[in-house]
């Protein structure tokens, strides 16, 4: 009995170590789901690379912030930056990896992809429940020789919480003050009006469903689904369509140097997308595991340096390089393991 | 047995050993107690997970409507309404039809149907509930919007009181699909139980009855539903159950709104556990997440509540009996 109580723990204990150093390589993230494509892929492709795995939870922004703050991942990933004080207070930092855009889309007779117009001012007001008819002066007038049905706009909006909600209610709120007044911006806010779908997936199906329905999704899904999206207008007054150029306009105006708590939506520029969307990656400053830290900056700078075309294959816009350069500096200066030192790339 | 062991030659080896004796029963206690010890744990951490929310509105939350994470304000009524409502539906539709299928199968069926057709209402139970959801949302909301809603709609447009539950968004979405959806998922429990329960009613009792000129509807309800009740009402206490915690199916078609705007079954509204999968995994650290928890606290107290009524309803079925015999 005591001779294999002995043996058994000396098996636990070989198993232990092999499982332990099988997973050296492995380094773990969990968050938002909107980047979670492009980052499985880029994790396949630097496996293929590299040999060293990275393993992605797609749990949500608000779920993998938890999970970082606890430390129980080596990143974390949320599509709504956290404020520069709230990373000092967990001792995080922060910084973006990929572009994307929310779009509005519509499902109504006749109208095709990019026919209609809409303005943000309109676009509160609808999902307020003021404007509740296609054809309402406010809409046919920035939209004259578009037919227009007699028809009850029926909005539809994302059910759980999510970044691209926060995207969504972020720009309403900086563009409609009676939006900011009675709703507010969040990853879930108290709607007043509208069927909620089940992510962006649930969003899309109620569209496609409901006669005279709008939503909002990720521009991924808009385009791969073929839905009919509207064009925004602008902080500069021009009527702009959802595509790689207009998001990279966005970003391009932003002002990282400052701070990489950016939110892209409603930025200057007359080129600019108006609900943009840059998503984070958030990582502890001080590393009690300087290797899975150095493993997980080793992918990021990969996946910088050649996952460009594979982002925007999957319809997301990688960030500009000037960026880049400023995400490696942070590094830099700021990861360091318990003693003090720079977490190495090498 | 003492006979031929005592005649016969001992067995060869001792079949049982003491310690297996003792083993098992140190494993069926464990068992047992493992049972409640998941329950106590179960409650008690809800309890200590919904403390803030609890301490920051008392009963408060469960008749205030507000749910709205921006302001940081909660209140559960229209989930606590949603969850009922639903559950509601779905048993007025459930239990009558449940009733014939069963009905059906242990009377009335030809003996070469009963098989297939038991077999075809137990295999409706195997369906993942996520496939009744998108088949709700995809094939049924618009057949249900178009065939049933709008109908329903311009016929009682004006009439008082009835009209008001059929105003609103006839899109298909809402309390009403999300009913009959649980509905068409609870039956094949409480049809399978009831069959179950109508077959071990003994021949005899039936055939005395039959004997005696009762017609078919007679012998169902004054010899196999007064001897099966204590099955028929517990079937119907586990198709409740299901209904009531039902999750992926209702958020589909439930419509998930946090608005208790009318008395509408069109309208979109919420349930606890859609809200819970929608905002778990969202909720910040804090009101928002206590509160969620707390619902989760309220379903467990509105299942228990239910499942207390129907010991009670079996006790007030038996003690009549008593008084009548």
């Amino acid at each position: 009995m005591k001779r294999s109580l002995i043996r058994s723990a000396a098996l636990v204990a070989v198993f232990g170590a092999a499982t332990s150093t099988a997973f050296a390589q492995d380094v773990t993230g969990a968050g938002a789901s909107f980047p979670a494509p492009v980052y499985a892929k880029w994790a396949d492709a630097y496996n293929k690379a590299t040999g060293a795995r990275i393993n992605y939870q797609s749990v949500g922004s608000g779920a993998g912030i938890k999970q970082i703050t606890a430390k129980t991942v080596d990143f974390g990933a949320s599509d709504a930056p956290l404020k520069d004080e709230e990373l000092a207070k967990d001792g995080l930092i922060q910084f973006p990896m990929v572009i994307g855009g929310v779009v509005p889309v519509v499902n109504i007779k006749g109208i095709a992809p990019g026919q209609l117009k809409l303005t943000g001012q309109v676009l509160g007001d609808i999902y307020l429940g003021k404007l509740t008819k296609w054809n309402d002066p406010a809409i046919t007038a920035l939209n004259p020789g578009v037919a227009l049905p007699d028809a009850a706009i029926a909005p539809v909006r994302r059910a759980d919480g999510s970044g691209t909600s926060f995207n969504f209610t972020n720009y309403l709120s900086k563009v409609n003050p009676e939006w900011k007044a009675k709703v507010g911006e969040g990853t879930a806010v108290n709607w007043p009006t509208g069927a909620g779908g089940k992510g962006n997936e649930g969003v899309s199906a109620f569209v496609q469903r409901l006669p005279n329905s709008i939503g909002y999704v990720e521009y991924a899904y808009a385009k791969q689904n073929k839905m009919a999206y509207t064009l925004l207008k602008n902080e500069a007054g021009n009527f702009v369509a959802p595509e790689d150029d207009s998001f990279k306009a966005a970003a391009a105006n932003a002002d990282w140097n400052k701070s990489f708590y950016q939110v892209l939506t409603g930025q200057p520029g007359k080129d600019s997308w108006p609900i943009t969307a840059a998503t984070f990656i958030l990582m502890h400053k001080v590393q009690d595991k300087p290797v899975n830290a150095g493993n997980a900056l080793k992918f990021f700078d990969w996946a910088y340096a050649s996952g460009d075309k594979m982002a925007m294959e999957l319809d997301y816009v990688p960030m500009p390089d000037s960026v880049k350069v400023l995400v490696h500096k942070l590094w830099a200066d700021h990861v360091k393991d318990v003693s003090g030192k720079t977490v190495s790339l090498k | 047995m003492d006979r031929t062991q005592s005649q016969g030659r001992p067995p060869a080896r001792r079949r049982t050993t003491p310690w297996a004796d003792t083993l098992f029963s140190v494993l069926a206690h464990a068992a047992a107690w493992l049972t409640l010890a998941l329950l106590a744990g179960i409650i008690v951490s809800l309890i200590i997970g919904a403390t803030p929310a609890i301490k920051q509105y008392g009963l408060g939350f469960l008749w205030s409507s507000d749910w709205d994470p921006v302001q940081n304000k909660y209140g559960g009524l229209v989930m606590i309404y949603g969850t009922l409502m639903t559950s509601l539906i779905a048993l007025v539709i459930a239990v009558p039809v449940s009733f014939g299928i069963a009905l059906f199968l242990t009377e009335l069926s030809p003996a070469w149907l009963k098989r297939p057709l038991g077999t075809a209402i137990e295999l409706l139970a195997a369906i993942p509930s996520i496939v009744y959801g998108m088949w709700g949302l995809l094939v049924f909301s618009p057949l249900l919007s178009e065939y049933v809603q709008q109908p329903l709609q311009s016929l009682f447009r004006g009439v008082p009181y009835v009209g008001a539950l059929f105003t609103g968004p006839p899109v298909g979405i809402g309390l009403l699909s999300a009913g009959i959806i649980l509905a068409i998922m609870i039956i094949p429990f409480i049809a399978s139980v009831m069959r179950d329960v109508f077959d071990v009613t003994p021949a005899l009792l039936k055939e005395s009855a039959y004997g005696l000129g009762s017609t078919t509807w007679e012998v169902m309800f004054k010899v196999v539903l007064p001897y099966t009740k204590t099955g028929v009402v517990g079937g119907v206490m586990l198709g409740l159950g299901r209904a009531l915690g039902e999750t992926m199916a209702v958020t589909f078609v439930i419509g998930n709104q946090n608005q208790l705007n009318s008395a509408s079954l069109f309208e979109a509204a919420n349930s606890i556990t859609s809200a819970l999968a929608n905002e778990f995994a969202e909720a910040s650290e804090g009101l928002h997440q206590a509160s969620l928890i707390y619902l989760g606290l309220v379903l467990f107290f509105i299942t228990f509540v239910v499942l207390a009524c129907s010991k009670l309803l079996l006790a007030q079925l038996k003690k009549g009996e008593g008084a009548r015999a």
